[in-house]
Order: structure tokens, then C-alpha cells, then sequence
């Protein structure tokens, strides 16, 4: 099993690097020709960092928005965040101070995560504004991150996988060694699931994460009266004109 | 009074109240399709191309090239239904398509099949759908039911702004010959004569030497109404509504009063007659540059120092966030000021300094609201502070009247609702949607009747003036309940006879 998940996730994860590179450069390269930020905006370079960080950790537009959504949301991320954070001692040795802090609180953040999800999964039926704009993939997403979580928590009370065996093979994986894995079911679930999300990362809604920056009714400082904002391809027929008009 | 409607109108209830989705109740609204001429006059083709398919999927994808909020806006959303609530047409007629998602979905959904992996391999899965003539009669019925108000974008967690999205589909409807006939005739009439009416050189001139007339018989002050006075300080660009409609006139008296008092020299284009720029509307960067360049043509040819736009909410954003970036450098004005400036920063800024007086009491017999712009209020700024688009106005009001009184929090500043009219949609084709998209400001508007006996909603928007002043009797109240802030303005200054 350490030979094919090995593999497995090397090719995924280089489909999830690189394609959200591209993703990610093709934002950076595209221009956003004309200053749209939602305003009250902030007037400075530091300001839109606020305004950014603000949304990041707080998710403050979706807290003006909705309660119910934003408890179940924030705290589905967050338990997500502590859960990767948690994750980082199957790949540290000696397993990071902070990290080895953070490790008791790994279950329940995986409940956090858990709560969250089926907070949000229960609006997509209930609330009938939210049923009519999902999708088949918008309710298979939610119930995919639940088997990630529940797998992982299924791990750690009950079809106990050994836990130094999956640390080695981690270890291995970053010093790209295929390392020995032994068969169990839960785990192999768990290692295909996260396999399957990083595949499909670049393509999907889960490119809110890295499309939350390049927004420009977030990312834009309000200052269109002291600067000028032309885009490359609108700057032929700006000068042409502008010529023009002056002469 | 109004006719009455041939659609039902809701009662005012006590609140904002959210409807139960009630889907294609709004199936049947659709604007007059632009003729030949109108397309042609603006550079789109007269009527539905042959191969239109082939060519609106290709102008979404040059669209998501040049602008990164459309691709990003198209990539990020992941159906959370934040916004879900927050549309004043959802809101006024539970159609679910009003819902800002599901709008942004009708473009979203051919994005996917057309640009994606899942969408090309799993169109089922992902709600990914080929674009057919159904579709493309989806998006001329729904994205002409936006107003582009933005107030979706205050509340999505991305900042996904419908407004980006309705104007990339109506530029792409637009490029395959299917564009709508009230925008795009405006659009030819700025070009052609310089202002939305129509209005030609005389006309305009006749109609300000009427109004000297009428505010030195009123007031037996002479101020004087410009037009194309070379040298002049300030270049005023108003809405052409401001020179003939009611209750804007009596804004743009407001305005000629105040640079009167101020003893400032201004004058009015007949180049430039317009402030508003449909060209917002309808996503055309070539035509909103076209008509913003008149300003500049304007300001050149009659040598100027500074240029004031008066109320106009979309016109302001135009002029403030884009102006400077479609028609500068404007190096040549007076470094002072900034460029543009809003009348009521002007208003504003002469009333701290003492150089204008104002007596409250002459509007003692109005107990006063405002109403927030969406334009103003989420896509443009006054002042140095953010957010001075709420405050400066409210000053001003306040300096003009003893009698001030908010709607509730949440419909105003960022949370203001449209008007119902805005983003194009001011035309009589739509005064279903018009009078169904105003339910939940006229909800507001009854809360703070109650409380506090309110006579006016002051506004400073062109449109939000013709749209109330149309559909506040469909509510139940008086058509002229609506007025210019600068009419406050105007009524409570005090001449100086002498001048």
C-alpha cells in the first residue's frame, strides 16, 4: 500500500501545485482595467492588508451576511487550519514545539470541522434560497470533507492505524522514499479522499482560497482621483485619444 | 396619481421581510430589444448574428482575460448563499434567478462547460450548461433585472460583484446583437448631441435662461445659469435630467445658487451636457471612455480650472473612480482640487469655511430622510476619509434643515437598497420589476414614516429622483415626497441681495 499511495500522492500533489500555480498566475497576470473596490474602501496600501487580513481570519463580509453561515463556516475552517497545523508532526522529527502544543486539541478541531460542515450541509437542504443554487458537487463537497474528518477522527478512537509506520512513510514521501505502508482500510480511505481534493483544487469552487486575494472589490486601494489605473490593453486607444483630445 | 399597475404590488409589511422562492415569477420582464440603429450607432452589430454561439463563448473568454475580477468572480463563488438575501429584486419579487448567485450562475454555468475541466467532462455534476437560445433569453430577462447596486458584493466573503458580472453579459449580449434598447439609444444620443435627452445646444440654452428668469422672479437674486462661458473656474457636468425634470431642477438651482453666493465662476457644456455614462451599464469600455473623454474635451475647450459633477449616483462613480483613469491626466486644472469633485464636497467644503450661510428654518415645514445612492454609497468616495460618501451628504442636509431622521442601519450606507431603477433599468418596459425592486426601500421608508413623520426622502441621484418620483404613489405616498438634496441647499441659503 506505501508503494501506490506514495505515487498516488506524489502526481496529485503536483496536479494541485501546479495547477493552482496557473491558476494563481493567471490572476496576477490578468488586469483589472478599472478601480472597482467595494467602498467604504481603505485609502492605503496598509489598509487593504486589514481589510484582507480581516476577511482571511474573521471572514468579515460573510459575518455582516449571515450568523448561521458564518458560525458553521468559520468554524469548519478553523478546525481545518488546526487539523493541517496538527498534521505537521507526521512531517517534523523532531516534531516542532508549537506543533507538539497544538496536538491534544486535534480531535476536536476535527469535531470542529465535523459541526461545521453538517451546519452547512443542513442549510443546503433547509433553507430553500441555498437548495435552489446547489449543485450536485456543492452537496458532494461538503459530504467529501466530512469522510476526510470523519475518517481521520474514525482513526484516532476506533480502527487505530499505527501511528509510527504513518509517520515513516511520511518522513519517506518528503525525502521522496516510497516507503512501507501496512493495509488498513481507514487510512486508505483517508489517504485517497485527500488525494482526490488535491486533484480536484484547480478546478473547482475550492479556488475561493487563493481568489480571495486577487479580488478587486477587496484588494484595491480607493485612490482613482490621485492615480491613474490604466490596463495595458487599454492604454493604446487611451493615449491615441488622449492625444487627440488634447490636441 | 398613477395608473393602476397590472401587477400586483405587495403590501408594506413591518420589516424587511425575505419571500419564499417563488421560481420564473419574474420570467415574463424583459426590455425592448435596441433596433439596427441603436446597435450600429454604438459599434455593435443590428440584430442576432448568425454564428452568435461561437462568438458570445469566445468574447467570455477574451472578457475573463481582460479583466481578472470576472475570472476570479467566476472561479470563487462556492454557492455559501450569503447573498442570497440581499437583492432588492429577490427581495420585491422572490424570483430565485434575482437571487445574486443564481444570476452570476446563468453567465457561471456556460463559463464551466466552455472553460473548465469539470464542466467539459462533467456538466451534469458541476451545473455546468451548454449556451442555447434558452439561455441566452435567461441572461437578456435576468441580467437586465440587476441594477449592478453592488450590494451583494458588501456581503459575498470573495467580494463577487454581480454588478462586474451583469455588465460582462450584457457587453457580450451586445457584441452578438442582442442589446437592449434604452440603454443603448441613450448611449447613440450622447455621442451624436452630448447629453441622455437628447437635448441640442439651444434647447439648453433656452431652458437656462428660462431658469434666470424663474429664480429672479422667486428669489430677486440674478444668478446666472452659464452655458459655454469660456474661462470660467468651474465646468459643471450634471445629469441632462437636472436641466428639465422634476424634482432635479430645483437641485441644479440649488447648485447655480450656491456657486452664486460662493461668488465662484462656473459654467455648463453643451459638449458636454451629460454626466451620467450608460456606457457603465452596459460593460463597454470603449463607449464609457468615449463619452468620459467629452468631459475632458469640454474642460479643455473652455479652459477651466476644475471640473464639479452635480447628483448623479452612477455618474459619480464613473467620474470618481474612473474618470481620471478613462480621460487623464487632468494636469491641466488647478492642482487645488481634486479631480472631479462632487457638488456636495464643494457645498460642503464652502459651508466649514464660512463662505456660504445656510438657515436651517426656512425648511422647518420638512422632517427629512436620505436616501443612499447605491453608486455613491459602494462605488465611489467624498472627502479624504473613507466613507465620507455617508457623512458629507448628511452634513449638509443637516446645515440645510432642523428636521433630519435615518432609515434603519441596515438599509443604509453600505447596506442601502437601490432605488429599483438603477443600472439601466429606468425605462417604462420595466416598471414591473421597477416597482417590486423598490418593496424594500419603501419598507424603510414607511419604518422611519412612522416613527418620525417623515414629509421628504432627499436623494442625489438622477435616477433614484425619476424612479421614486415614479413609483413612491404605487406605496401610497406623494410622488413629490422626493427631492434633491440641493433643493434643501438651495431654500435654506442665505442671498446676499446685494451680490
Amino acid at each position: 500500500m506505501g508503494f501506490v499511495f506514495s505515487a498516488i500522492l506524489y502526481i496529485t500533489l503536483a496536479v494541485f501545485v501546479i495547477g493552482t500555480l496557473r491558476k494563481i498566475l493567471r490572476y496576477a497576470s490578468t488586469p483589472a482595467p478599472l478601480k472597482i473596490p467595494t467602498t467604504p474602501a481603505p485609502t492605503t496600501r496598509s489598509g487593504v492588508v486589514m481589510r484582507l487580513g480581516r476577511e482571511v481570519v474573521f471572514f468579515e463580509s460573510l459575518f455582516k451576511a449571515s450568523k448561521w453561515t458564518w458560525v458553521f463556516g468559520w468554524l469548519f475552517h478553523a478546525g481545518l487550519l488546526l487539523v493541517l497545523l496538527c498534521h505537521l508532526r507526521y512531517f517534523t522529527e523532531p516534531v516542532w514545539w508549537w506543533v507538539a502544543l497544538l496536538a491534544p486539541f486535534s480531535p476536536y478541531a476535527g469535531l470542529m470541522m465535523l459541526f461545521g460542515l453538517a451546519g452547512l450541509l443542513a442549510r443546503r437542504f433547509l433553507v430553500d434560497r441555498v437548495r435552489y443554487i446547489s449543485a450536485p458537487s456543492d452537496f458532494l463537497m461538503l459530504l467529501f470533507l466530512m469522510a476526510i474528518a470523519g475518517s481521520g477522527l474514525a482513526m484516532r478512537y476506533w480502527l487505530h492505524a499505527d501511528i509510527i509506520q504513518v509517520k515513516r512513510f511520511a518522513l519517506d514521501l518528503l525525502s521522496f522514499d516510497f516507503g512501507y505502508l501496512a493495509f488498513n482500510p481507514v487510512l486508505a480511505l483517508h489517504l485517497l479522499l485527500v488525494a482526490v481534493l488535491l486533484l480536484i483544487f484547480p478546478f473547482s469552487k475550492l479556488l475561493h482560497a487563493p481568489g480571495l486575494f486577487f479580488s478587486p472589490s477587496r484588494n484595491q486601494v480607493d485612490n482613482p482621483r490621485e492615480r491613474r489605473h490604466v490596463a495595458a490593453w487599454a492604454k493604446s486607444h487611451d493615449t491615441d485619444r488622449a492625444e487627440k483630445s488634447r490636441g | 396619481m398613477a395608473k393602476p399597475p397590472e401587477f400586483e404590488i405587495a403590501d408594506l409589511g413591518d420589516y424587511v421581510y425575505t419571500p419564499p422562492v417563488m421560481p420564473d415569477s419574474m420570467a415574463h420582464s424583459q426590455p425592448y430589444v435596441a433596433n439596427e440603429t441603436h446597435q450600429q450607432a454604438i459599434g455593435f452589430p443590428g440584430e442576432l448574428i448568425d454564428n452568435w454561439q461561437e462568438v458570445a463563448v469566445e468574447k467570455l473568454g477574451e472578457l475573463t482575460k481582460k479583466y481578472r475580477g470576472l475570472q476570479v468572480y467566476l472561479d470563487s463563488c462556492v454557492k455559501c448563499g450569503a447573498c442570497t438575501d440581499k437583492c432588492h429584486y429577490f427581495l420585491g419579487t422572490g424570483d430565485p434567478k434575482n437571487m445574486p448567485v443564481a444570476r452570476q450562475d446563468l453567465l457561471r454555468k456556460v463559463y464551466r462547460r466552455y472553460y473548465t475541466l469539470p464542466g467539459k467532462y462533467f456538466p451534469k455534476l458541476v451545473g455546468a450548461e451548454d449556451l442555447t437560445e434558452d439561455v441566452l433569453d435567461e441572461w437578456y430577462k435576468y441580467y437586465h433585472q440587476c441594477s449592478q447596486c453592488r450590494r451583494c458584493s458588501v456581503y459575498c466573503p470573495y467580494g463577487i460583484d454581480t454588478a462586474e458580472v451583469s455588465m460582462a453579459a450584457r457587453e457580450i449580449m451586445d457584441t452578438v446583437g442582442k442589446g437592449q434598447k434604452y440603454c443603448n439609444e441613450i448611449i447613440g444620443k450622447v455621442h451624436k448631441i452630448g447629453n441622455n435627452l437628447g437635448l441640442p445646444e439651444k434647447a439648453l440654452a433656452n431652458t437656462l435662461e428660462g431658469l434666470e428668469e424663474d429664480v429672479l422672479e422667486d428669489d430677486g437674486v440674478p444668478v446666472k445659469f452659464p452655458l459655454d462661458v469660456k474661462g470660467a473656474d468651474v465646468l459643471l457636468v450634471t445629469p441632462s435630467a437636472d436641466f428639465f425634470a422634476e424634482p432635479h431642477i430645483d437641485g441644479l438651482i440649488g447648485y447655480a445658487k450656491v456657486f452664486h453666493q460662493a461668488g465662484l465662476s462656473w459654467t455648463v457644456s453643451s459638449h458636454a451636457s451629460e454626466a451620467a455614462n450608460f456606457g457603465l451599464f452596459i460593460g463597454s469600455y470603449d463607449n464609457m471612455q468615449k463619452m468620459a473623454l467629452r468631459i475632458r474635451e469640454a474642460a479643455l475647450e473652455l479652459g477651466v480650472k476644475r471640473i464639479v459633477f452635480g447628483e448623479c449616483g452612477h455618474a459619480w462613480r464613473v467620474g470618481y473612480s474612473f474618470l481620471n483613469t478613462l480621460a487623464g491626466p487632468f494636469d491641466f486644472l488647478d492642482a487645488n482640487y481634486p479631480v472631479p469633485q462632487h457638488i456636495i464636497e464643494v457645498t460642503h467644503e464652502l459651508l466649514e469655511q464660512g463662505r456660504i450661510k445656510l438657515d436651517p428654518e426656512a425648511n422647518d415645514d420638512k422632517r427629512v430622510t436620505f436616501h443612499d445612492s447605491c453608486n455613491v454609497a459602494r462605488a465611489s468616495r467624498m472627502g479624504s476619509q473613507a466613507g465620507g460618501q455617508f457623512v458629507l451628504p448628511r452634513n449638509v442636509i443637516k446645515a440645510a434643515c432642523n428636521h433630519f431622521f435615518d432609515m434603519r442601519s441596515d438599509t443604509i450606507g453600505e447596506a442601502t437598497f437601490c432605488c429599483g431603477g438603477g443600472g439601466g433599468l429606468l425605462t417604462d418596459d420595466l416598471i414591473e420589476l421597477r416597482t417590486k425592486g423598490a418593496l424594500p426601500r419603501m419598507q424603510a421608508l414607511k419604518e422611519v414614516n412612522e416613527q418620525h413623520q417623515i414629509t421628504h426622502m432627499a436623494a442625489i441621484c438622477a435616477i433614484c429622483k425619476s424612479q421614486f418620483a415614479k413609483v413612491l404613489p404605487y406605496y401610497g405616498f406623494e410622488m413629490d415626497q422626493i427631492i434633491s438634496v440641493h433643493q434643501l441647499v438651495g431654500d435654506a441659503l442665505v442671498m446676499d441681495t446685494e451680490h
